[in-house]
């Protein structure tokens, strides 16, 4: 295993010398700002987890199908950030819990169930109530959909999830929503930004300030790990991810309650797109250097083989994690933050503390948005200049490159 | 893990790789292509502009250099032939100083020699003219002389007397 990692490392190393031997303060000091919240997360989720788990005991406790009432005010903020992270088939902005109203519109539910069954979510009543739809019943539990029978009876096992029939469900969901939302507004902006250049060699407007982030991306993501050579294929996956992930990102920041990046259905198709790009772009060194490992004895080259294969699959997989997490991480950061002043019993004292924490915070997970964009779109560019890049092996090893601090 | 797994949506997961894979085609048609390309077109632009300046630059210098050396040249030629000048011209007066001198003395020579000749003949003409006056002188002396006898006398007298005295 070390010697693997060794391996690993001095290929690594060689790829990107130019990287992370010019830029690897920048690079440490990224690296720290994406792992603190990492750290941070790993407690809140556990937290949530819990809250999710005691939740879902209350239901059974009380035998509720309808929206249960947590016992405590920690419980109900816990409730709170759990489903303000999932996805959901409504739009709601804020609800007013005395008079139980919610304020805010249906999304379309599109379920394969026997056939194509399409109606609005406004069915659900807010998961309150059992949708019917041509004689058949469905309930709505924490987000999901399952099949149920008219008294809306759900069934749990040890973990607490519901053992009924979940139907194939294509809705159009809140995450569904702003991915086109941010597709379109994408759309227009680089498309007039394109447009632009037919006056003149400068943009006008708006793409005065695209057009630098643009030459970023191009100058120090993709033309440093995939080379001059064969960068320019690649920009448009790169530009669209790092713009889409960026603004999502951003948007998840706004009061508007979404939360599309730190889900893991999205974080998984990114690196999908990642994985696939990278597998279908490699050159004949790269496949050599998983499947017969040059330079090795035969011994090793058979080691190294599903080490190697295994370590395809690890990259897209760290890509998403890293994504999902830092971005879940900061939302339930910050909305326990925000939720300190209400379950705290002294509001003159937790507000300013509430306040000035969130907004500290608020900066920091600003720079996170960019930083995570930002990293996500590097990597994706590092694999895929890892896949294309040409190289020699045996005579290029400098003793150099062997001394130098590698951070990554 | 089990709340990753729980929490992934295959609906979700197949929205976002539809409006991915379609936002991703649309913007490299209708936009990423335009302007990567007129970015790098306009940075060609400017460095082959910067470069375009630097090779004017480049020949500005060369045109001065090579502008110096030819009014230097122009210059070293107009000394040349100036100098070249001056020498004809010191030559030319040398020369014409050095024949008119030989002519001059030629000439003066040619006038002596008439002159010598001239006067010879004068001279001799003279000699004649006055040989054959003192020839007429002396006829009519002896003429007048010898018309009495007593001038004749006389004369013999004289003459005998200068004899005697010698």
């Amino acid at each position: 295993m070390y010697l693997c990692t060794k391996f690993k490392d001095r290929k690594i190393k060689i790829f990107n010398k130019m990287v992370f031997s010019v830029k690897s303060l920048k690079i440490a000091l990224a690296t720290l700002f994406a792992v603190v919240p990492f750290m941070a997360m790993a407690n809140s989720v556990q937290d949530s987890l819990q809250a999710h788990n005691q939740e879902a005991a209350h239901a059974v406790e009380h035998h509720a199908t309808e929206s249960h009432e947590p016992a405590s005010k920690k419980d109900e903020v816990a409730a709170f950030i759990d489903h303000h992270l999932q996805d959901a088939h409504d739009f709601v902005f804020f609800s007013d819990k005395a008079e139980g109203k919610h304020y805010g519109f249906p999304l379309p539910v599109i379920l394969f169930d026997n056939g194509l069954k399409i109606f609005s979510s406004s069915k659900f009543h807010h998961g309150e109530e059992i949708a019917e739809v041509d004689g058949n019943y469905y309930a709505l539990h924490h987000g999901k959909i399952y099949k149920t029978d008219a008294q809306g009876t759900l069934n749990f096992d040890e973990h607490h999830h519901p053992t009924n029939v979940k139907p194939l469900d294509f809705s159009i969901t809140k995450n569904v929503l702003s991915m086109l939302v941010v597709a379109g507004l994408m759309f227009f902006m680089f498309v007039s930004m394109a447009k632009s250049y037919k006056k003149g060699p400068i943009p006008t407007g708006f793409g005065r300030i695209l057009e630098p982030l643009i030459i970023f991306v191009r100058e120090e993501i993709a033309i440093p790990n995939i080379g001059e050579k064969k960068y320019r294929k690649y920009m448009g996956f790169l530009l669209t991810v790092f713009f889409f992930i960026w603004i999502l990102n951003l948007l998840g920041m706004t009061p508007i309650g979404i939360n599309v990046t730190g889900n893991i259905s999205v974080t998984v198709c990114l690196a999908l797109f990642t994985y696939f790009i990278t597998q279908f772009s490699a050159n004949k060194d790269y496949w050599k250097h998983i499947f017969w490992m040059p330079d090795v004895p035969v011994a090793m080259k058979i080691i190294l083989m599903p080490i190697e294969i295994l370590g395809t699959l690890t990259k897209p997989f760290a890509l998403l994690i890293r994504l999902f997490a830092n971005i879940t991480a900061g939302h339930v950061v910050i909305m326990s933050l925000i939720a300190m002043m209400f379950v705290g019993q002294n509001l003159a004292a937790d507000m300013p503390i509430s306040i000035g924490l969130t907004l500290f915070i608020s900066v920091i997970e600003i720079l996170v948005a960019f930083l995570q964009a930002f990293i996500f779109t590097m990597l994706s560019s590092l694999f895929i200049g890892m896949a294309v890049q040409e190289h020699h092996h045996a005579e290029d090893h400098d003793p150099h490159t062997e001394e130098e601090p590698i951070i990554i | 893990m089990d709340k990753l797994v729980n929490d992934f949506s295959f609906g979700l997961f197949f929205w976002q790789a539809i409006i991915l894979l379609v936002l991703i085609v649309l913007l490299v048609k209708f936009a990423w292509k335009p302007i990567m390309d007129s970015i790098t077109a306009r940075e060609e632009g400017i460095s082959n502009a910067l470069a375009a300046a630097e090779a004017a630059r480049k020949e500005m210098q060369n045109l001065q250099a090579d502008n110096e050396r030819i009014l230097q040249e122009a210059r070293a030629e107009r000394d040349a032939m100036m100098k070249e000048a001056r020498e004809i011209k010191e030559k030319m007066i040398a020369d014409a100083k050095t024949e008119a001198q030989v002519q001059g003395e030629k000439m003066i020579e040619q006038a002596k020699a008439t002159i010598n000749s001239e006067k010879n003949a004068a001279m001799a003409e003279l000699k004649a003219q006055v040989s054959g006056l003192s020839l007429e002188i002396a006829e009519k002396i002896l003429k007048q002389e010898l018309s009495n006898d007593a001038a004749q006398t006389t004369l013999v007298e004289k003459m005998l007397d200068d004899v005697k005295l010698n």
